[in-house]
């Protein structure tokens, strides 16, 4: 059970960052950017690929900035060619499908067993580390006379994904938080709120949304990169519906903590996302609903939470009906 | 200051639905003007606005600002030096944006601030808002980290307008921007502005369908008909005008009476 958690937690993390992407898009910009499915598997094959060639930290930074360009042509396609918002995403999306099988190598699924992933990388470093802090305390205890002796075992043992998902999920936040209450970031998220007004404070809007969008999508791969290095394989197809679940996340959070200011928003999202996954493996862990069922959970989940509002409204109004018609009347 | 020479423009050219919305405006605003702006439903007063703005490029003529030709610059480039107030008085400021972040914005008018992308509200500005927002006497330098979307009509449109002005514009553009507040609001929305352009001699335009206004505020007045400028009056000439006498030059510049029903209702 523990380590059921402890999957939903790093899944929960991992996918934050598109429920993030998600928040700079359709609730901070105002646009259904549906380039997420393609970019979420573009930032897997780069950065698999990169992983592949014994590059894993390059692999991470280059699908940041293949999935901004992604953003970066769908805002291009939407701002200067007129192309309806929606529709841009969806061009950019089934272009992309063509451009991950490249990047792939013309594979439809890549794996890395032996290579190096971020993830070793990073509890080789938490190992290493340990190992000099341990040797300087071991010193310091010398001169006092005093003998230690230190387990082989790291202390954060078999939680090193779950620290550096949260760790890049968390600073992505911070850096998000900061860069909205920039004046560059005010200006994007102006542009989302009152365009009228963002045109008559000599701000472009063109620049405003293209920006938001490069950042959204280079958030999107950011997560497929952490994904694609997390599992060590991707497919071709591992994106479909990442845009729904991203969703979810996001209403899910707002649902939970309302969305009044952004520093709320983003906080939300991570709240969201890890809540969806908990729900998930525990109904993958009951075994209630069978396995081969889970998009058609998916699809339920999100519907649900997309439509809470509204049957809560309806549920609300019947009560006063019900109400009103006990007190006579009608 | 602003030289309109004879601008057209024609909406949905080759339909049924063609409507030539400016014939040959042609407008020459001396700096500090402060022109008041009146006419019937549909005359251009608001398509003349948008073609000043740069909501959409004239066909034919040249907008020149400064001794700058403006007539191919686009809207948000214009709007560095121009400021505009609409009707609406949701559509000056972001709602879901605190009045903090929305002066900021404004701010960003400054040549000094226009590349600092990444600079943020300092102690300095925080403290150069609120000495403004205590000028509009509305309390609002206490509710600086409120989102706008909870402030009044009234309030909203005057915080439009000292966004608007923070950084004096060298034109400033107001199409009825007392008309959906209620009469007392109006009025000192109207106060706020009187003073405002009188402080900066900003040159200014303003569309109204009171014309008790129209001959009060400022130092000239002109009216528009079917895309045309009818009638033009200013300083000592103005001065001397009722309002039946500036109805019955229209009458006579127009040849038809004025028919805009919330000019005729107003008081």
């Amino acid at each position: 059970m523990l380590y059921v958690t402890q999957t939903a937690l790093e899944l929960g993390f991992l996918y934050a960052l598109v429920a993030m992407a998600l928040f700079v898009s359709y609730r901070i910009l105002d646009i259904a950017d549906l380039t997420t499915d393609g970019c979420f598997v573009l930032g897997a094959a780069v950065s698999v690929t990169c992983a592949a060639a014994g590059h894993p930290v390059l692999g991470v930074f280059a699908a940041m900035l293949a999935g901004s360009v992604a953003g970066f042509v769908t805002a291009f396609l939407q701002t200067r060619l007129g192309v309806p918002s929606i529709l841009a995403g969806i061009v950019t999306n089934i272009g992309l499908y063509t451009v991950n099988l490249m990047a792939m190598g013309w594979r439809s699924n890549l794996s890395i067993l032996k290579q190096d992933t971020i993830f070793t990388m990073f509890r080789d470093l938490v190992a290493f580390l340990e190992t000099k802090v341990e040797s300087a305390i071991g010193f310091v205890a010398g001169l006092f006379g005093a003998e230690l002796v230190f387990s082989d075992s790291s202390v954060i043992g078999n939680w090193y994904k779950t620290f550096l998902v949260a760790a890049v999920t968390v600073l992505m936040g911070v850096l998000v938080l900061i860069f909205l209450r920039t004046r560059l970031g005010l200006s994007v998220r102006a542009t989302g709120d009152n365009r009228d007004m963002v045109r008559a404070s000599s701000i472009n809007p063109t620049f405003t949304i293209t920006v938001g969008l490069c950042i959204a999508n280079a958030l999107t791969a950011l997560s497929g990169a952490m994904v694609g290095q997390y599992q060590k394989t991707i497919d071709i197809n591992g994106g479909t519906g990442i845009v729904v679940i991203g969703l979810a996340c996001l209403i899910i959070g707002e649902t939970v903590l309302g969305r009044r200011t952004v520093t709320k928003g983003v906080i939300a999202v991570i709240v969201g996302s890890i809540i969806y996954r908990l729900i998930y493996a525990i109904v993958l862990y009951t075994k209630v609903v069978p396995v081969d069922c889970l998009k058609l959970l998916t699809a339920v989940i999100v519907g649900l939470a997309i439509a809470a509002p509204t049957i809560k409204n309806w549920f609300l109004f019947q009560r006063r009906k019900a109400f009103a018609r006990r007190k006579g009347g009608c | 200051m602003l030289k309109i020479n004879n601008i057209s423009k024609t909406f949905n050219p080759g339909t049924v639905n063609e409507k030539k919305a400016l014939e040959n405006v042609s407008l020459h605003l001396l700096p500090g003007d402060f022109v008041t702006i009146v006419g019937s439903n549909g005359a251009g007063k608001s398509t003349l606005f948008n073609a000043i703005a740069g909501a959409f490029f004239a066909d034919e003529g040249s907008i020149v600002l400064a001794g700058e030709n403006i007539t191919f610059k686009p809207e948000h480039k214009r709007s560095r030096e121009m400021g505009r107030l609409f009707q609406d008085p949701m559509r000056g400021t972001a709602p879901n944006m605190t009045i903090e972040e929305n002066l900021a914005l404004a701010y960003l008018r400054t040549a000094k601030h226009q590349n600092a992308f990444f600079s943020r509200i300092t102690k300095k500005d925080r403290d150069f808002f609120r000495e403004r927002l205590a000028l509009l006497d509305m309390g609002l330098e206490d509710r600086m980290k409120q989102p706008v979307g909870l402030l009044s009509g009234g309030q909203r449109q005057a915080l439009t307008l000292m966004m608007a002005t923070m950084v004096p514009p060298k034109v400033l553009l107001l199409d009825e921007h007392t008309a959906a507040l209620d009469p007392a609001t109006a009025e000192k929305v109207l106060a706020i502005t009187q003073d405002v352009v009188a402080r900066n001699k900003i040159t200014t335009l303003m569309v109204t369908h009171n014309m008790k206004n129209a001959l009060s505020l400022g130092n000239r007045t002109i009216m528009m008909d079917s895309g045309r400028i009818v009638f033009d009056t200013r300083d000592e000439e103005r001065a001397g005008l009722t309002v039946d006498a500036l109805l019955e030059k229209f009458r006579q510049g127009a040849g038809k009476a004025l028919d805009n029903d919330r000019i005729l209702l107003s008081d």
